[in-house]
């Protein structure tokens, strides 16, 4: 196994609503190695998002510690709808994130630009966002994520608003772009077969407050992408290990 | 219309309908203005009814080549369009520039939204004597009147503007590390353009409204003065004359406004 690349000790994060205070997770350990593909599933509602929100900042958790091993960690978040901006080419979208830190170079525009190149996008470079479809559309936003290189990428359910078949397609390509680019991943879904057909490793959350129920690794026999994984016998098998795990 | 290629030559006939469709409306619009403006001049020449109440297009248009010849039209058109254009831009930038604020400061937005309901039900000309007497009587309280009626109006339709750029949208600005001014820049702002173009499609027309107004309760020139004067001294061809002109004048402006507007959406 690699070395940990973030690890949540001891978190907890309770909401604040006029009705009173919701516990959205309950002492949570958890991490994340280089290079590896995590997800997260759990009932919905149970805080998976949150998880991701206190990962990269945007709320300060209630108790515990957040620990990244890199002092200069890049994290991209991914959301389930693609935010693309309207009155913005779908160039000028994925240089949002470079533009917004101050780090659009020439180097760095080459770099989104073979991005664009590279995923089957260039030709529609100067498109704007209402005129692709919507799996284009989301392969837009990781290249706008992955345009800040980022080591660590959190992918808050990015496929859960596409139709099905594009669904399968796009997670078989992200995968792909995500293993190229030799990134780590945080996949939360509800979506078990995404989680078994995509992660190395699957951390399973109870029902809120979320607090991390089971870890099950998931171990091909052979290097396969989403779809190849989902024909492999073994595939059922740790669908139904998760299955029971939500359960219970 | 845009002439495209037609694919068809069902297409083709198509295409042709619809221009022939555009062009027997606009026949009929301007067969509406020639048949109204016969009656009216046909109704005067035959004495249906009385041409000095009702005045005609012919004493219209004599009393406007009277007003150009001793020189006086253009002072009035300029009068009045001067503070029009003055209160209509004023009024748009000191707005939007409010909306922007209020947009920035949620709170504030919270203290002030009673205020901001009431200002906007309340019709703003019912404060034209209160201008004049603090402002004195004369072209500042015109202008002030034309910026008071479009302000509030520009200010809360930019405001909802800026409230369409959703959470999400704003969520991920945040995930990428923008500060609020990026926000606004970037995704408020943007959004907001839609609805400061019809904020500036309303306040184009309320400014002539406050305007006018304001040159009834005080002024010695324009055409509001006009309409007035002409009303007290029973010179209805004056009237008409002005109401003719501000019809043009006003139309000229909103389109001007819908030509930009054809501009930005492009």
């Amino acid at each position: 196994m690699q070395s940990e690349l973030l690890t949540l000790s001891g978190v907890s994060l309770a909401y604040q609503t006029v009705a009173g205070e919701t516990a959205a997770i309950q002492d949570l350990n958890l991490a994340v190695h280089d290079g590896e593909f995590l997800a997260v599933v759990g009932p919905s509602g149970c805080g998976k998002t949150s998880v991701l929100s206190l990962i990269m900042g945007l709320i300060p958790q209630s108790a515990g510690t957040i620990t990244r091993h890199k002092p200069d960690l890049r994290m991209g978040y991914m959301l389930q709808r693609d935010c693309l901006l309207d009155h913005r080419s779908v160039e000028k979208n994925v240089l949002l994130g470079l533009e917004v830190q101050h780090r659009l170079n020439p180097q760095s525009y080459e770099r989104a630009m073979r991005l664009l190149d590279t995923y089957g996008l260039s030709e529609f470079r100067s498109h704007k966002p209402h005129q692709l479809s919507g799996g284009m559309r989301q392969k837009v936003a990781l290249i706008r994520t992955l345009a800040l290189e980022p080591d660590l990428l959190l992918l808050d359910e990015p496929f859960s608003a596409l139709d099905y078949q594009t669904r399968l397609n796009l997670s078989d390509e992200v995968y792909r772009i995500i293993r190229k680019e030799h990134k780590s991943a945080i996949l939360v879904t509800h979506d078990i077969s995404e989680a078994v057909s995509m992660a190395d490793r699957v951390a399973v959350f109870s029902a809120r407050p979320a607090a991390l129920k089971a870890e099950i690794a998931v171990d091909y026999p052979a290097a396969l992408t989403p779809l190849e994984r989902r024909r492999d016998a073994s595939f059922r098998e740790y669908f139904d290990r998760i299955w029971k795990e939500l359960q219970s | 219309m845009k002439r495209m290629n037609p694919a068809s030559d069902a297409h083709a006939a198509y295409l042709k309908s619809l221009r022939r469709d555009a062009r027997r409306i606009r026949l009929a619009q301007i067969g509406v203005l020639l048949f109204l403006l016969l009656i009216w001049e046909l109704g005067a020449d035959l004495r249906w009814f009385d041409p000095f109440i009702l005045s005609s297009p012919s004493r219209v248009i004599a009393t406007i080549a009277r007003l150009y010849a001793d020189g006086s039209l253009w002072v009035h058109i300029g009068t009045t369009l001067f503070e029009t254009v003055l209160g209509f831009l004023l009024g748009t930038v000191l707005g939007a520039l409010a909306a922007v604020l209020l947009w920035w400061l949620p709170k504030l937005n919270r203290i002030l939204d009673p205020y901001l309901v009431v200002l906007n039900a309340l019709p703003k000309i019912a404060l034209g004597p209160v201008l004049i007497v603090w402002i004195g009587a004369g072209t500042a309280s015109i202008v002030v009147m034309g910026v008071l009626v479009s302000l509030v109006v520009t200010t809360v339709t930019v405001l909802n503007g800026f409230l369409t750029a959703t959470d999400e949208k704003q969520l991920l600005m945040r995930t990428l590390g923008a500060t609020k001014l990026q926000i606004f820049t970037k995704v408020v702002l943007p959004a907001g353009v839609p609805d400061l173009i019809s904020a500036l499609k309303i306040s184009v027309g309320m400014s002539w409204v406050g305007v006018i107004v304001g040159e009834y309760l005080v002024s010695k020139a324009g055409l509001g003065y006009l309409i007035v004067y002409g009303g007290q001294v029973f010179k209805l061809d004056l009237v008409m004359a002005s109401v003719a002109i501000l019809c043009v004048l006003a139309a000229l402006m909103y389109y001007a406004v819908a030509f930009l507007e054809a501009r930005v959406r492009q």
